[in-house]
């Protein structure tokens, strides 16, 4: 099958690749881009070990093609932190213990990262709604919610001492 | 993990695409949120040969009211069905009805045109848009028509809708004042299908009830439309017995298939319960 020829910018990098069709944007950015952050941990579209943002929406990137994120902007885990400085997300979740094996942990933060965009002040029920496309083995969500909620703070913080 | 291959075009008009349809026949797909298809190509359970995907096609998506209809473009996603401010005044069934849908992420990208064109007796769009008495508009090489969603569902995974048509759009009245609606969905957890699920629109004059739809989710071969239930209440003061009543009517079309969210007794039991829920909130909402 003809490979078709798409545009994507990925973290910031414009990225020109030929891919086949059938490739999942999980494996495009895993094997093609060698960003291994992202996971697949189902093949059932369940797990959400996968979310990247793309175009401002979280999604499962083991559900979308690589070839329909042409003129598409993607970001991974590994372009949340700033010039080598945490992302409000990756710090908390660092500080509230938010991970143990870490599988589920690329993915949970660039869910988290889209959640508190969307909604900058979520309760801790608007939290486990907004993060119940992601699984976790490890940590029982608690610290997770704690995570978010102390990233939350963080970011608003930071808007303050912006705006004052 | 891997689907099979297949050729992919993207069309940026309905009628490229169906001149597409119209080209690749039976070989061909339509891909819109991917959520229910790219799972089955996953699992090669399907294997289209084309992809046809709709995802650029801006006349396919979006919501708008237009001489007294809510219209919704078939690409609406369910987050913007939940977003949607016309839709949360107008016909809140729809958006509570979303809101239970999968999960965040598969929300973005599952379209109501998919949810109701792939047919699952699981999925939850069917219901309701027999609960809101939707019309669908398909179009196909020779123009449009026009299917009551009523009369949409035709077997597990079988709809009217023909292999060279499109679901384009969606249309339902908005609510009259004072209309109660609910949907009732029971789940083992978030993301999963319904056990049993129980869609009711009321309206009430005083404690009577005037008019009345009930509709069900995964408990037969497609959603059903529990019209005995209905006539259990219409014209009747509401009360636990009226209320019984239909839930017995509801429980007596059932026709669910044994899985590992339960038995048939079971599942029966628990489309008479969500009715009953249904009912009772819904009621509470006629104001
Ligand atoms: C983890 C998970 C949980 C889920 N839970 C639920 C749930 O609780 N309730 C629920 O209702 N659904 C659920 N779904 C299904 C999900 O909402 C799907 O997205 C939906 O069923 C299909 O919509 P889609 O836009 O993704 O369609 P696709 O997967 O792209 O297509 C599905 C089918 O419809 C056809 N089609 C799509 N659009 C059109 C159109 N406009 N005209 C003609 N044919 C068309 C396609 O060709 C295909 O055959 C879940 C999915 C996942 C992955
Ligand atoms: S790998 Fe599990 S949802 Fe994508
Ligand atoms: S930290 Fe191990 S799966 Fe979440």
């Amino acid at each position: 099958m003809a490979k078709k020829l798409i545009t994507v910018t990925v973290n910031g990098n414009k990225i020109e690749q030929a891919v086949e069709p059938r490739t999942l944007l999980i494996h495009f950015l895993r094997e093609n881009l060698n960003l291994t952050g992202a996971h697949i941990g189902c093949d059932t579209s369940h797990c959400g070990a996968c979310t990247v943002d793309i175009d401002g929406q979280s999604v499962k990137s083991c559900t979308h093609l690589a070839v329909q994120c042409d003129g598409s902007e993607v970001v991974t885990v590994e372009g949340l932190a700033d010039k080598g400085v945490l992302h409000a997300v990756q710090d908390a979740f660092y500080k509230e213990h938010g991970l143990q094996c870490g599988f589920c942990t690329p993915g949970m933060l660039v869910r988290a990262y889209r959640l508190l965009q969307d909604n900058v002040n979520p309760s801790e029920e608007q939290i486990r709604a907004g993060m119940a496309g992601n699984l976790c083995r490890c940590t029982g969500y608690q610290n997770i919610v704690k995570a978010v909620r102390h990233a939350a703070k963080t970011l608003q913080t930071a808007k303050q001492a912006v705006a004052a | 993990m891997i689907p099979s291959v297949f050729e992919y075009h993207a069309p940026s008009t309905v009628s490229e695409a169906l001149s597409l349809l119209g080209q690749y026949g039976d070989g061909a797909k339509l891909l819109a949120g991917g959520h229910s298809l790219l799972p089955m190509m996953k699992l090669r359970f399907a294997e289209p040969a084309h992809l046809i995907d709709l995802n650029k096609i801006r006349e396919l998506s979006g919501i708008r009211e237009e001489g007294g209809v809510i219209k919704i473009g078939a690409m609406t996603s369910e987050t913007a069905l939940i977003d949607s401010a016309l839709l949360q005044k107008k016909i809140p069934l729809l958006v509570e009805a979303a809101s239970l849908i999968a999960d965040p992420q598969v929300r973005n990208r599952g379209t109501i045109g998919g949810d109701i064109t792939h047919g699952d007796p699981g999925n939850d769009h069917p219901a309701i848009t027999i609960a809101l008495d939707a019309k669908f508009i398909l179009v196909g090489p020779k123009g449009e028509r026009t299917v009551a969603a009523g009369d949409f569902f035709l077997g597990t995974y079988m709809t009217d809708l023909q292999p060279e048509e499109i679901l384009k759009e969606i249309h339902i009245k908005p609510f009259a004042p004072k209309t109660g609606s609910a949907y009732c969905k029971l789940k083992r957890k978030t993301g999963d299908f319904a056990t049993a699920a129980a869609a009711v629109v009321l309206q009430m004059s005083g404690d009577v009830v005037s008019s009345a739809r009930i509709t069900l989710t995964n408990v037969g071969p497609i959603a059903l439309h529990a019209q005995a239930a209905e006539q259990a209440l219409v014209g009747k003061p509401l009360t636990d017995a009226s209320i019984a009543a239909a839930a017995a009517a509801a429980m007596a079309i059932c026709d669910p298939a044994e899985d590992l969210r339960g038995n048939i007794e079971y599942k029966t039991a628990m489309a008479g319960e969500m009715t009953k829920r249904a009912i009772r909130l819904a009621a509470t909402r006629c104001k």
